[in-house]
């Protein structure tokens, strides 16, 4: 069996601070757009979760 | 036991040949070859000598036999559970899942098709013996069988054939393209991509199709999850597909569009070409299991009335 966090938000990378408000997720942030992308892609590397933009600069990656 | 030598070897054969007949290693690699095809096969034959024994056991006064005939026959039902079970244990190990409803329906085709030999084994038996015991030069008996034995099978043959996404739906190239990170396929939104050299890879290598049900029943058989699975995974079996474990983002996907029932498709195959995508796509066998007549009820024949 394979256990493991699904259908979860699993980390958040967002360049805004004020737009995440509890840190129940590990958050992550960057200072510009291409370091936030770049850690996103890191992130789902090592996650293997999926990285979905929210549009307000803020990246999630979820694992389906 | 001379007697019956040719009149049990006949429909024996005519039933092995059935399950040949009805024997197809594809592109889908199903029944698996050789353990696969050898234990299907060996099936078969013990099927064949099932009807084929029955009337001469019958005719001998063997009830006891044809009992034990009855209990032999009940073994074929584990043949669907054999092979759901074994599907079912590879399912995790495939990078697009077969959905449990194509494996399901894969099962019962199994299963069916022992039956098939049984039946056509049984009437190449009964033609034997039935012409077997008028006055007829026994050339034209052996002959006879045979050629109900042909017959039975390509009835049965015919009756066991599926549809598929073809005769149901039609299937047209779709545009795909970005809303900000929402992947859409001719308007309708299939997914968020966060990341942009994946937007990217999808804008260059991706491609989509619009799947578009002939009436509300075909509307309703390709809603179900389970069709729409059998169809992307038998798509990425024959285009191949650039997904890896760790890569989600390129997970192929079917997602309906509300408003008209339609189902559009994102994939990145292997091997660029719209003509073999849809080709591949309307070859889908349409699953037993998914199948929705909802025209037949009174209900939904009324919806239809009142649209008109």
């Amino acid at each position: 069996m394979d256990f493991g966090i699904k259908d979860n938000v699993i980390a958040v990378i967002t360049r805004d601070e004020k737009a995440v408000s509890v840190a129940t997720v590990p958050t992550f942030y960057a200072k510009t757009e291409q370091q936030q992308e770049a850690i996103a892609f890191y992130l789902s590397k090592v996650t293997t979760g999926m990285v979905h933009d929210l549009g307000n600069g803020c990246y999630v990656v979820v694992k389906h | 036991m001379k007697e019956y030598t040719l009149t049990i070897l006949i429909p024996l054969m005519m039933g092995i040949i059935a399950r040949l007949y009805m024997m197809r290693i594809d592109f889908r690699q199903y029944p698996s070859y050789p353990q696969g095809l050898v234990s299907h096969l060996t099936l078969g034959v013990i099927a064949a000598a099932l009807g084929s024994v029955a009337i001469p056991a019958l005719i001998k006064k063997e009830y006891a036999a044809v009992t034990f005939l009855a209990l032999a026959a009940q073994q074929f039902r584990d043949v669907r559970n054999m092979e759901r079970q074994s599907l079912d244990n590879i399912e995790p190990t495939e990078l697009v899942p077969r959905g449990t409803a194509y494996i399901e329906d894969i099962a019962k085709a199994f299963e069916a098709r022992n039956y098939m030999v049984i039946i056509t084994a049984l009437f190449s038996s009964i033609t034997i013996h039935s012409l077997g015991s008028m006055n007829i030069p026994k050339l034209v008996v052996y002959g006879g069988s045979i050629l109900v034995g042909f017959i039975c099978l390509f009835l049965l043959k015919g009756l066991l054939g599926r549809q598929n996404i073809a005769e149901i739906a039609d299937v047209i190239p779709a545009e795909i393209d970005f809303d900000g990170p929402l992947l859409k396929a001719n308007g309708t939104v299939l997914m968020n991509v966060g990341l942009k050299q994946s937007r990217q890879l999808y804008l260059d290598k991706g491609m989509g199709v619009e799947i578009i049900p002939k009436d509300p029943n075909a509307s309703a058989t390709l809603a179900t999850i389970g069709q729409r699975q059998a169809i992307i995974h038998n798509v990425s079996a024959q285009l191949g597909i650039r997904l890896d474990i760790g890569e989600p983002d390129f997970t192929p996907m079917a997602r309906r569009n509300l408003d008209n029932g339609n189902i559009v498709m994102s994939i990145v195959p292997m091997e660029r070409d719209m003509g073999l995508l849809i080709e591949a796509v309307k070859r889908t066998p349409v699953l037993e299991t998914t199948k929705r007549k909802p025209l037949q009820s009174k209900v939904g024949s009324k919806t239809v009335k009142r649209e008109e």
